[in-house]
């Protein structure tokens, strides 16, 4: 572990977490009742620089401006697409966020977007009282046209890719493939044989069912190497981290 | 003449307990789990004796029809059903007028707790199956889906413990049996949010004198504590390996 | 299934501040105190065609209780007693957004609530709705009309349902051993009453309690309390409505105002239901 060990302990609904402080942020997690913060799931509570953090421990995903989403297109209408995003709200990708201009009057969307493609891209816009917006524009969004995804509960996603994006990195560096890990819990993969892709996906499932192992990453690196039998990474990850 | 009728049989007996060995300010055992069900986003099972209750919830989702959802809020859909070989004689499988009544006030219940802004325009349903009806399912039920809104990660202010306080043959008893729900003369369901101190689940059917109302609400506050010191324990044995993180 | 009921009648927020507002100077938007019920009459055999009927105004709030009743085999485990049935019935002339239909949770919870009211204090003498032990009882139909929705619905119904039961006379009828013949033409005895029952709602407003809420009122409220009681003082019945809360401490307020409160009805109710033939039996 590279960087110094934080605190967590484990919260309840209800549980008493601390007193009002001068600059405690809003957050759905941490509720006030008379000068006292109670937390209001299942979480691990954090003290980051004056603030208290709860990082749920189960729940849907929930949109926020800037997330890189993998969204699943679900209907193709006139001068869009509706997308799932695995989250309470089904998300729009406007026609013009893909192609760059206007859509034509008359052109037809399943063209670049059809039902069933996947996307990768940015949540543009949410603010609850209208869908979550999302854009293709930036290096790398766009449809998903190779490789795999898999679906993760989306409270995993900070464990999937670790602190200082340490275990993505472990993730890709030692099988060789290219890894995505969407805020909404979706992950993509691209691997070169078949036999990384299959470890990668076990590996994935195994962080999702014991998140907060002490020295999970090292425990993946050290399964992933005994399981493809060499202790340096192949050529083509070296290629792409 | 016809004696078909069954004599009230005694519930307090000669050394102050009651039929089922219990002393008047004892619950019966129970038990908890959390997470029980793969498809739902929470489940629980609470049993308190021989009642048993499972609940899941799913959500928060979308809401269809879309009409029905409102904007500044999540739209809570409970159902409270008792499957029909819950009971002694098999109970009709569709709604009963009492199951309409503790659907709405175990929705009522649980929309106290849970913070429904944080989901406007969505649902969040929660299914309650009583799989053993022996006094005191509505409780249970309720018990059930406040594990099962916390096990599906939604905010909420607090858990919800609840018991019924009674009246049988003159003395207040906790968490009433079958028989002291048939044939004692007071069953008072009453649910709270504990951290809180907030009473979330109130009904009387029976008789009280005012006196002992108040003494039925201190006898229940004590069970409440004690289930809610359970509901933790259930959830933290959950997820006992997070405990030390790093 | 229950659900969240859309906001059917929102009160606008500045109108919440206005009610506020006046609680916080000691008085009410209808210039009531906090503990006085709503102006109120009750006025029996307002259905000739009913057995029994009372027709209840509280404030703006009009309910139409009847009484019909038909014989019936008795329950197994209580062969010696009749029986009653509640119903309570939103009907849509009462209000803007009732619908035609069957009863919504909000009805039946109405009629649930007022049937406990009723038969835990055993203010209907069952025994005497007994006509051959094990083969023929009375069953008597206690059907409430909401006909005007202005607020606190519940008490309205209660008082409207003894008032009726008062009013109300059973057939005329001739028993000869297990023999049973029934004059429906004739008048035969009363329904046998042991004493009245009320219901209170109080509803909690921010830090303010409210006896008989009307109807904007209860909507912006945090939650209501029903206490049913006898003219002792014994508590035959609670309901909690709402989605609000209370502390244990606020229980105990609201149950000694609510408490303070049943005098005015049982005063009420007595005007009309102690009559020389009436036979209250208290």
């Amino acid at each position: 572990m590279t960087e110094k060990d934080k605190i967590r302990t484990l919260v309840l609904p209800g549980d008493l977490v601390g007193e009002v402080g001068e600059q405690q942020a809003w957050s759905p997690y941490i509720i006030r009742n008379g000068n006292k913060l109670y937390s209001t799931v299942i979480g691990l509570l954090e003290q980051r620089d004056n603030q208290l953090v709860i990082l749920p421990l189960e729940g849907v995903y929930y949109p926020r401006p800037g997330d890189l989403v993998i969204g699943l297109i679900e209907d193709v209408e006139l001068y869009g697409w509706t997308v799932d995003i695995v989250s309470p709200y089904k998300a729009y990708l406007q026609g013009s966020s893909l192609l760059g201009r206007p859509v034509n009057a008359g052109e037809d969307l399943r063209r670049y977007l059809n039902v069933g493609d996947y996307i990768m891209a940015k949540v543009d816009s949410f603010d609850r009282s209208s869908s979550p917006m999302l854009s293709v524009k930036g290096k790398g969004l766009g449809r998903i046209s190779k490789g795999k995804v898999v679906d993760v509960s989306p409270v995993r996603t900070p464990r999937l890719i670790g602190r200082n994006r340490s275990m993505v990195e472990t993730l890709s560096g030692e099988t060789g493939c290219e890894v995505l890990v969407g805020q909404n819990g979706r992950v993509w993969m691209n691997c070169v044989k078949k036999e990384s892709e299959e470890l990668l996906v076990e590996m994935i499932y195994l962080i999702e069912r014991e998140p907060y192992t002490k020295g999970l990453t090292e425990k993946v690196k050290s399964l992933i190497r005994e399981r493809l039998g060499v202790n340096v990474a192949s050529p083509e990850a070296q290629a792409n981290t | 003449m016809l004696t078909l009728q069954v004599q009230k049989p005694k519930l307090i007996l000669e050394d102050g307990r009651r039929t089922d060995g219990r002393r008047p300010d004892e619950m019966r055992p129970i038990k908890m789990e959390v997470g029980i069900l793969k498809n739902a986003n929470g489940s629980a099972i609470v049993e308190m004796g021989k009642t048993k209750v499972l609940t899941a919830v799913y959500g928060p989702r979308e809401m269809h029809p879309r009409h029905l959802a409102l904007p500044d809020r999540t739209v809570m859909r409970v159902r409270y059903h008792m499957t029909p070989f819950s009971t002694d004689d098999r109970k009709n499988p569709s709604l009963s007028r009492r199951e309409i009544e503790i659907s709405k006030v175990i929705r009522e219940a649980l929309e106290a707790a849970v913070l429904a802004e944080t989901f406007p325009r969505t649902t969040i349903d929660v299914f309650s199956e009583v799989l053993q009806a022996d006094a005191g399912t509505r409780l249970v039920a309720l018990m059930s889906a406040s594990l099962a809104v916390a096990d599906a990660g939604i905010p909420m202010r607090d858990l919800i413990a609840g018991v019924a306080v009674g009246k049988a043959d003159g003395t207040l008893v906790l968490d009433l049996n079958e028989e002291e729900d048939m044939w004692g003369e007071a069953d008072m369901p009453i649910a709270m949010m504990p951290s809180l101190s907030q009473v979330t689940l109130l009904q009387l059917n029976g008789n009280f004198t005012p006196e002992e109302f108040r003494a039925a609400i201190q006898l229940a506050s004590k069970g409440i504590e004690e289930l809610y010191k359970l509901q933790k324990e259930t959830l933290t044995s959950k997820y006992s390996a997070y405990k030390e993180v790093n | 299934m229950s659900l969240t009921p859309s906001n059917y009648n929102i009160v606008p927020l500045i109108k919440r501040e206005g009610i506020l507002s006046v609680l916080e100077k000691g008085s009410r938007i209808d210039g009531r105190k906090f503990t006085d019920f709503r102006s109120l009459s009750i006025t029996q055999g307002y259905a000739k065609k009913a057995e029994g009927s009372a027709m209840v105004r509280l404030g703006d709030t009009a309910v139409l209780a009847g009484v019909k009743m038909k014989e019936d085999v008795p329950f197994p485990d209580t062969p010696d007693q009749g029986n009653f049935i509640v119903n309570v019935e939103l009907l849509p002339l009462a209000y803007e957004t009732f619908e035609p239909g069957p009863p919504d949770e909000n009805a039946v919870e109405l009629s649930r609530v007022v049937d406990r009211g009723l038969r835990d204090s055993k203010a209907i003498d069952l025994k005497r709705l007994c006509l051959v032990p094990g083969k023929k009882v009375w069953t008597i139909w206690i059907d409430i009309d909401v006909l005007d929705y202005g607020g606190n619905v519940l008490d309205a119904s209660m008082l409207a349902a003894v008032a009726a039961l008062y009013d109300a006379f059973l057939p005329k009828v001739e028993i000869n051993g297990e023999e049973v013949k029934i004059i429906k033409e004739e008048k035969g005895e009363r329904v046998p009453m042991n004493y009245p029952v009320v219901s209170v709602t109080v509803a909690k407003l921010d830090k303010f309690f409210l006896v008989d809420p009307e109807l904007e009122e209860e909507t912006i409220a945090d939650t209501r309390l029903s206490i049913s009681y006898l003219e002792d003082g014994r508590i035959v019945g609670i309901q909690k409505f709402g989605s609000g809360t209370l502390t244990t401490q606020e229980l105990d307020a609201v149950e000694s105002i609510a408490r303070a409160s049943t005098s005015r009805l049982f005063e009420e109710l007595k005007k009309v239901i102690t009559r020389p033939e009436g036979g209250v039996t208290q």
